[in-house]
């Protein structure tokens, strides 16, 4: 259990003189369930973009499954099994939900390239991307483009997309955002139906939600880490209360 | 609107009856056939149109289905009529050969522009493929002792086809090969949009960012696409030379360039009829009006694209089907 899945050291990144990640050190064992909390602005979501690879950093490494993967692809990240999720859905609005999910489980298998195959005979890639929206309870609306989606459900096709890349380290951006609280309780439920040895990292505001899935919380202020324990030890520590709980409950 | 699907569909039906042929593709390629019958004298004409449609359908690949923009296709267009023309001057006039020599070396010139195609969007692909496209184009000028640049390339001779069917100058065997390739090539095509590869050549259409996100090296996929697109555009190119037995300069020129992706727009870009619609449309009205008055023909064209991009955004193909889907839900 205690293989490291995922780590950074020593990441840094400027934008000018505007410093959105400084000396970040992460360590993600195997199977745990982090989560990413802090102000807006704090860096979070710039984090995830420098560990899957969609911002160069300026310095540091990453590693994934003691590889290291600082220079390689995001698409090359994803096939080595880091997979990441959207704040704002970037979906594909006029592929039914089936399509696109069978889309990514032909990349992941690498069949994409087959242009003399019809698709609807690659029938273990479509039953398994139907396997994975029926689990995510989008199975009877998986034929309509994904444009006439209710929002809820588009955020469920978001994780789908990554789960269906077979991820060993999933990072999810606020995987509820924007979705009704009664609502982001199934969002959830769905993430924590997810298999106990993939390894997650989410971005997530609502602290019942955090307390409630997190084994442990990393806090980000200003683009470096401030705190990180135990929810227990982050609920006791008097200056995340201060710069982060605090605010959040005045304002 | 969308009609609720019964929850029991199983997937690979569902996935499946998006391939199936449908009724109205039938009557379509039975329709091709008509000119055989009704205009005798203008199998000439048909066969334009049939060579003009493989440009559009090959121009659809990439631009309806992968969604890269392309002003300079005609390159690709016109190294395929080089190539068959000058296979037939210096080797042998037999056609089939001659059309694979066109297909293959467009082929390879598209897999050349394609690296630098694929790092590229937007405006900078927009002027880099008008760039590439002015290029191939003065080079096709200057290079006259090869080309014959603006005089046209001299000498093309066909060879009966099969060595049998002698073209003649009704058009019968021209209308026949054109019509027959561009089946062809069609099937093809048709099998390219419903394969893994096709899917997610629509995948980079509706978002490209995410793509890489989902593990896919949507560059690979563009180069791929690109070079199938730049072969096609190199057989319907090969055909013109074959049929008309001379290779024009306007055959690499920007106005072709222009006048395909007119083409591809007023009919539907991203339906497989699309490019074969706006085609026959546009050649047609081209030898209508042009009769009237042969200067001013483009400004009927210009009155039709300007009303179709204002009223169909997704071209006339793509405003009957709406129409068509409508009635069905009554």
């Amino acid at each position: 259990m205690s293989e490291v899945a995922l780590a950074a050291r020593g990441l840094n990144k400027k934008f000018g003189s505007l410093v959105v990640a400084s000396d970040i050190n992460l360590v993600l064992p195997e199977g745990a369930r982090y989560a990413l909390i802090g102000p807006n602005g704090a860096g979070k979501t710039t984090l995830i973009n420098l560990l899957t690879g969609m911002l160069p950093p300026d310095s540091g490494e990453i590693v994934l499954a003691e590889q290291d993967i600082t220079a390689q692809a995001p698409q090359e990240r994803v096939r080595r099994g880091l997979a990441r999720t959207f704040q704002i859905n970037s979906l594909f609005p006029g592929l039914s939900a089936l399509e696109a999910v069978t889309l990514v489980v032909e990349e992941r298998r690498r069949l994409s390239g087959r242009f003399w195959q019809n698709l609807a005979s690659h029938k273990e890639s479509i039953e398994e991307a139907y396997d994975i929206l029926s689990r995510l309870r989008l199975g009877d609306s998986c034929y309509q483009p994904t444009r006439e989606l209710p929002y809820g459900r588009q955020r469920l096709l978001e994780i789908a997309l990554a789960l269906a890349t077979r991820p060993k380290v999933l990072l999810l951006d606020e995987p509820a955002a924007g979705v009704p609280q009664d609502e982001s309780g199934e969002v959830f439920e769905a993430v924590a139906g997810l298999s106990g040895d993939l390894t997650l990292l989410f971005i997530e505001h609502d602290m019942h939600v955090v307390f409630r899935f997190a084994s442990h919380i990393i806090v980000l202020v200003g683009g470096a880490i401030f705190a990180e324990g135990s929810p227990a030890d982050i609920a006791a520590h008097p200056g995340v209360r201060e710069v982060y709980l605090g605010t959040r409950q005045h304002g | 609107m969308s009609v609720a699907k019964p929850a029991t569909t199983d997937p690979q039906i569902w996935l499946n009856a998006r391939s199936r042929w449908h009724r109205l593709e039938i009557c379509f390629w039975l329709a091709t056939l008509l000119p055989f019958l009704l205009f005798p004298n203008y199998l000439s004409l048909a066969s334009q149109i049939a060579i003009t449609a493989l440009f559009a359908l090959s121009l659809d690949i990439i631009l309806g289905y992968g969604g890269v923009v392309s002003l300079g296709h005609a390159a690709f267009f016109g190294v395929g009529a080089y190539a068959a023309g000058l296979y037939s001057v210096h080797v042998t006039g037999e056609p089939l050969s001659g059309l694979a020599v066109g297909g293959v070396l467009a082929g390879v010139a598209g897999y050349a522009a394609s690296f630098i195609v694929s790092r590229f969007r937007h405006l900078t692909l927009i002027m880099i493929t008008l760039g590439i496209g002015l290029l191939a184009h003065e080079v096709a000028n200057k290079a006259h002792w090869l080309t014959g640049g603006s005089d046209g390339l001299q000498g093309v001779k066909t060879l009966p086809l099969f060595g049998l069917f002698k073209f003649d100058l009704y058009g019968n065997v021209a209308y026949a090969y054109s019509l027959g390739v561009l089946f062809l090539a069609f099937l093809g095509v048709r099998r390219i949009v419903n394969s893994p590869f096709g899917l997610s050549l629509r995948g980079i259409r509706e978002n490209l960012i995410r793509m890489p996100a989902v593990g896919a090296d949507s560059r690979a996929h563009i180069r791929t696409a690109y070079t199938i697109a730049a072969t096609l555009a190199g057989i319907a190119g090969a055909i013109l030379a074959q049929t008309t037995q001379t290779v024009a300069l306007e055959s690499i020129s920007f106005q072709r360039s222009a006048d395909v992706l007119v083409m591809l727009v007023l009919g539907g870009a991203g339906r497989l009829y699309g490019g074969l619609i706006g085609a026959a449309l546009f050649m047609v009205a081209r030898d209508q009006f042009s009769g009237i008055a042969p200067q001013y023909w483009y400004f009927w064209i210009g009155l039709l694209l300007v009303t179709v991009v204002m009223f169909l955004p997704n071209g006339i193909l793509g405003g009957l089907s709406q129409l068509y889907a409508r009635w069905r839900v009554k």
